[in-house]
């Protein structure tokens, strides 16, 4: 009766782990190996390619973007950034809301 | 709901609510962190726009005796700002992840305030008087022509409307490579620890050109890198000791008295999995957020995904106690896990431990037989260690009538809902808790909500 309720309580958990392996059937099979935290390692990560950034600039069309490189485990830019995109450097700030 | 004092009850009230009305949350006003002072006289708050708040108390009314002190604006300063690292091309946020006070030693107050990357020791004083009466200078400031000059004068320190100043004294910098999770000040009162995802670094709080690194798990290959850093924290009376947690659910104890480098653990907590349990999820609801000594420092508290678990120092191989904050989610991992929210870092606090317990409890001889963490909907939660009772309590300004009791809150997990009750699928996963603060002494506790932070009091006779 104990691993009867032990079971019972696996069982959501489990159950759990069945929905998401059907939502993604490629996930990994350490989710908490190493390229989940390298992703939490490389948090801030920024990387800028000059030409990329140009070439957005440009707004050339129909030509093929730079693909990622090589490495494809490290976190590249999600997007090619435009003068637009790019966040302003922020200088010292309103007061908090908190001492309001 | 027993609490300290002898078997009155705790009876938890809306006290005051601090922080904008409208629900449009900017991102630089999400609090980071909460920490009471070691007097409990001040109250700091830290922002993801890397801004400081301290709120203190004032003085307790003689005719008020109903009440204990409200919490005001004491001091407000930016701590830290964005940074960019170009070598690295690392944008650094100037979210503040911790705030540490120092004892008090003189009329000052300091405390450390951490980024990802730099840590700071922030003064904060108060000037009530300043000197008038200049033989060269207008009270504006501007110099006089010498030539009206005639007579000579001393000047004298006269009352002035009080300022407080906040300066940085120290800036501890360039020491971690990886972000800094936590900060804990020795009980010596001369050297802190910084821990972040991979190195743990000794600092004397005099010298910020040197710092030593006493635990370092980066593996030579990173394909290799199994486990992290989340958190670490000094013993409160052992100098020489300190705790490490880790994304895996470990919690190691070194002596630096051992060794130089603590790389070998001098004790390992680890709970034992049944190999059977294991799923998807196992690893990342067992990773710890948060670790917090009990005030004797004899026991140890550890916060992961859905529980909190009391160590005792004496026992590695598994937990004296576990406490269920939310096992209601257990069946909601997958959604958790699609946005986030099962990555969520809860912090965990004991009750103040100034207060003398009458139980029998074995226990109680610590002091420390109260856990308060959080949880989602602005709901948190507080475990009685002695009666093995607990309760849930809602953040909300609808509760906010001063000296009314909070009333208590449920989830229902399955079934059919009681009135009153709120279902699973019902609660907000954006309005989470992560962090809460205990008064030392009395039972004030600091609640922080998305960009709010509540506070509540013991309702008094």
């Amino acid at each position: 009766q104990d691993t009867q309720e032990k079971d019972k309580a696996i069982l959501p958990e489990r159950a759990e782990e069945a929905k998401l392996k059907a939502k993604y059937p490629n996930l990994g099979q350490k989710p908490g190996g190493s390229d989940f935290l390298m992703k939490r390692l490389q948090k801030g990560q920024k990387y800028f390619d000059s030409g990329d950034y140009n070439m957005a600039k440009a707004k050339m069309k129909n030509k093929q973007l730079p693909s990622a490189g090589p490495d494809k485990n490290l976190v590249t830019g999600d997007h090619i950034p435009t003068p637009q995109d790019l966040p302003q450097r922020k200088s010292s700030l309103v007061t908090s809301k908190l001492a309001g | 709901f027993l609490g300290a004092g002898g078997g009155n009850d705790i009876q938890w009230c809306f006290s005051q609510v601090k922080g904008a009305v409208d629900d449009d949350v900017a991102e630089a006003d999400i609090i980071s962190t909460v920490e009471f002072n070691h007097s409990g006289e001040l109250l700091a708050t830290g922002d993801k726009g890397g801004r400081v708040v301290i709120f203190q108390q004032e003085q307790e009314n003689k005719t008020q005796s109903h009440s204990r002190g409200e919490y005001n604006v004491y001091s407000t300063f930016q701590s830290h700002e964005p940074e960019f690292d170009y070598l690295k091309s690392l944008e650094i946020e100037e979210k503040i992840n911790k705030i540490r006070w120092l004892p008090q030693k003189n009329a000052a107050q300091f405390l450390l305030s951490t980024n990802d990357k730099t840590i700071k020791l922030w003064k904060i004083s108060e000037r009530d008087k300043r000197p008038e009466g200049y033989n060269l200078k207008e009270e504006d400031g501007r110099y006089r022509d010498p030539t009206t000059v005639t007579t000579l004068r001393v000047p004298v320190f006269r009352p002035m409307d009080l300022m407080v100043e906040a300066s940085p004294r120290r800036i501890f910098a360039n020491a971690h490579t990886y972000h800094i999770n936590s900060i804990s000040i020795n009980s010596d009162y001369e050297t802190y620890l910084s821990a972040d995802d991979l190195r743990i670094n000794l600092w004397h709080l005099e010298i910020t050109d040197r710092s030593f690194n006493i635990v370092d798990i980066k593996p030579a290959n990173m394909e290799e890198l199994t486990e992290v850093i989340t958190a670490a924290e000094f013993h409160p009376n052992s100098c020489s000791t300190f705790v490490y947690s880790s994304s895996k659910g470990t919690i190691r104890l070194c002596d630096m008295r051992a060794s130089a480098l603590c790389d070998r653990h001098s004790k390992l907590f680890e709970e034992p999995e049944d190999p059977s349990n294991r799923s998807f999820f196992s690893e990342i609801i067992s990773s710890i957020s948060d670790v917090k000594f009990s005030h004797s420092g004899r026991y140890m508290m550890t916060r992961d995904y859905l529980s909190v678990k009391i160590w005792d120092l004496n026992m590695e191989n598994r937990p004296v106690e576990t406490y269920q904050v939310h096992e209601y989610l257990r069946s909601k991992l997958c959604s958790l896990y699609e946005n986030d929210c099962i990555f969520d870092k809860f912090e965990c606090c004991w009750n103040g431990s100034d207060r003398q317990v009458e139980s029998l409890s074995l226990c109680t001889s610590d002091l420390s037989n109260i856990v308060m963490t959080g949880s989602y909907n602005n709901f948190f939660r507080m475990f009685d260690r002695n009666t093995k009772r607990d309760i849930t309590l809602e953040a909300s300004r609808e509760n906010n009538k001063p000296r009314t009791v909070l009333k208590p809150r449920k989830v229902c997990a399955s079934g059919k809902r009681k009135k009153d009750e709120i279902s699973v699928d019902s609660l907000d996963f954006n309005k989470k808790i992560l962090h809460t603060a205990w008064h030392p002494k009395e039972n004030i506790i600091a609640v922080a909500t998305t960009n709010n932070l509540y506070i509540f009091q013991d309702k008094m006779n």
